[in-house]
């Protein structure tokens, strides 16, 4: 019985790996199983599910991972979508957006022999790591270029969903502008307190239209697929815009100043590549300027909207902030001292 | 200031347009006596439908007819379920409206392989100004024919008193057909100024509940075209002045939380609704068909 089973057992291995030999990849490895459920604004917001997307994408291209990928359609949805993931038992299952917090809380706790990982918000729990990126001290340089490069004195920001995970990108921005040119006014709008405010393109559109009017040359929009109205918008009044999550300036080149680039793909990548080799750490993960979680986009499409000079200012500015030298107020920190 | 209100006029108008092609849509299906909570499906099938055409054909008004006409399946197939069929009209355009939610991503896979928005529609093909005007135009027309056509006046007693009307010799039921298909119509086109006229895409779920106000700016209106016009704008300004005064410091309370400032419309809704304007009174047959 055992000489059966070992045989078999041999066989099997030896087509596995031929297999592997013909596919280019060990196809051993395809076992380890990894689910990921988007937030509403799904894999096509260009945004930040589109980087998350990219970064599972990534993984099974390059790890051989076996990936599944689920989108909400609203916030109530992405509890069973990681419930039934857990239960089919997923090696690594992938909350993204801050919206699945309490979610992940409940399941995390069901299944503790599986691992989980949240993006954007943290949950204490022994099998999930939390990983948040610092995007106050990128959105600091983001402020910098956008006060840098208007001509009219007048920034704007967008917002999507009004949540202290934005407020902190608006905090971040307004202190770069402040910090290179005190004087720059800065305006603000939000998109709405529901998690439609992320999918609202006409309404972001107005929104830009209307700082545009009051004579805002640069508006840095963190605010999911709304963004691509804002993007509209800029291209109508031929006045800048800057993107959010990921890279964005292909959307519309030469309207685009830059992107704030939120690495989620490196950080589900990195974490798939882990999680391959039985590593998992759980706790908060953080990403910032200096592991470049966190940067802003510089590429074909808009390097000539970017002068050197201000590309040495913003190298400058980035060197001081990830030595200690300039202090980026956090949200996070502010809203909790209050 | 007088191109602070011009702007102010302009965006009134811009986010008023998709409200007031779906508010007269309903108009039209509620007054034969067929209730329309399904505007919001219809907009978003119209939506997407008008962004496909459009980057298929290169021309914005091809686009704006393609919106209308998957509006119309739409409409045909709720017709289908609530005339002969006669199933419940909350329920079945709640279907509808599920339905509707489901079949973007899906043909959009099918074509361009994303589940969540279409390709771009360059500035050259989509709408600046066009269906502003005719957005203006529409309750007229729907006025003159109502009060001014046979056909309106069959209409309108389809909704009051089917039973007169059919003693006159009139299908009332053929009436109701073409209501609510010329309602499928009017809201998928309300929903394709959103992905031609508003942005340069069809996203996921762009309507974002378009079609359930366009629907309290129907009774507001008192289901009348020209008062129903106003509402539309009513809410169109309210939306457009809360984007103004958004973080704006007012005196003794400081900045105002974008909280309040974004409930403003509906909490004049409510009160309009409460108190200001009468009792608001549907069609009396509306709803049994």
């Amino acid at each position: 019985m055992q000489r059966h089973w070992m045989g078999r057992h041999l066989l099997m291995s030896l087509i596995a790996g031929l297999l592997g030999l013909t596919t280019g990849r060990p196809v051993w490895a395809a076992s380890y199983r990894v689910g990921i459920v988007l937030d509403k604004g799904g894999k096509d917001d260009k945004s930040f599910n589109a980087a998350a997307f990219k970064g599972a994408q990534e993984a099974e291209k390059k790890l051989g991972v076996q990936t599944k990928v689920l989108e909400g359609r609203d916030d109530n949805s992405s509890e069973p979508m990681l419930r039934s993931l857990a239960e089919k038992k997923f090696d690594l299952i992938f909350a993204i957006g801050f919206s699945q917090a309490e979610a992940v809380k409940k399941v995390a706790a069901q299944f503790p022999d599986r691992h989980f990982v949240l993006v954007d918000s943290t949950v204490t729990s022994p099998n999930v790591a939390s990983v948040i990126f610092e995007e106050h001290e990128a959105s600091y340089l983001i402020g910098a270029l956008a006060a840098l490069t208007s001509k009219t004195g007048k920034v704007g920001f967008v917002g999507g969903m009004d949540i202290p995970l934005i407020r902190r990108f608006q905090m971040g921005y307004e202190a770069g502008v402040k910090g290179v040119k005190p004087q720059t006014k800065v305006l603000v709008n939000y998109a709405g307190v529901t998690g439609e405010s992320w999918n609202n393109p006409p309404k972001g559109k107005e929104l830009a239209l209307t700082q545009y009017n009051q004579g805002v040359d640069v508006i840095f929009s963190a605010a999911g697929a709304t963004n691509m109205g804002v993007f509209d918008a800029a291209e109508e009044q031929k006045k800048l815009a800057i993107g959010c999550d990921s890279n964005q300036n292909w959307i519309k080149p030469g309207f685009v100043l830059s992107s704030l680039l939120k690495r989620v793909d490196v950080a589900v990548f990195k974490i798939i590549e882990d999680g391959q080799k039985g590593i998992f750490h759980s706790g908060i993960i953080k990403y910032g300027l200096s592991d470049q979680g966190v940067d802003f986009a510089v590429d074909q499409n808009n390097e000539k909207l970017l002068s050197p000079e201000i590309l040495k200012k913003l190298a400058s500015l980035k060197a001081d902030i990830i030595a200690g030298k300039i202090k980026v107020p956090d949200y996070y920190v502010v809203a909790k001292a209050k | 200031m007088l191109e602070y209100l011009l702007d102010l006029a302009a965006a009134t108008l811009r986010l008023s347009t998709p409200l007031i092609f779906a508010a007269m849509g309903g108009l039209i299906s509620e007054r034969s006596g067929v209730i329309n909570i399904a505007l919001e499906g219809k907009m978003v099938v119209g939506a997407f439908a008008a962004a496909v055409v459009t980057l298929s054909t290169g021309s914005p008004w091809v686009g704006l007819i393609g919106g209308g006409l998957a509006g119309v399946l739409l409409a045909a197939l709720y017709g289908v379920a609530v005339l002969p069929l006669k199933a419940n009209q909350i329920v079945a355009g709640t279907g509808i409206n599920m339905l509707a939610f489901g079949i973007p991503p899906f043909v959009a896979k099918i074509l361009y392989d994303v589940t969540g928005s279409t390709p771009a529609i360059s500035l050259a093909e989509r709408f600046s100004v066009a269906p502003m005007v005719l957005a203006v135009f529409l309750p007229l027309v729907i006025w003159s024919f109502l009060s001014h056509t046979r056909g309106g006046l069959w209409l309108q007693f389809a909704g009051e008193h089917p039973s007169a009307l059919a003693a006159a010799g009139v299908n009332v039921r053929r009436i109701r057909w073409a209501s609510v298909l010329t309602a499928g119509f009017l809201a998928g086109v309300g929903g394709a100024t959103l992905s031609i006229f508003l942005s340069s895409a069809y996203s996921r779920n762009m309507t974002s509940g378009r079609g359930f106000i366009a629907l309290a700016a129907l009774i507001l209106g008192k289901w009348r075209p020209l008062p129903v016009l106003f509402a539309c704008l009513f809410f169109g300004l309210a939306d457009a002045v809360q984007m103004r005064l958004q973080g704006i410091q007012m005196d003794g309370f400081g900045k105002v939380p974008v909280q309040f400032i974004q409930i403003l419309p509906y909490m004049i809704t409510i009160v309009v609704l409460a108190g200001f304007v009468g009792r608001s009174r549907a069609p009396r047959a509306l709803g049994n068909s």
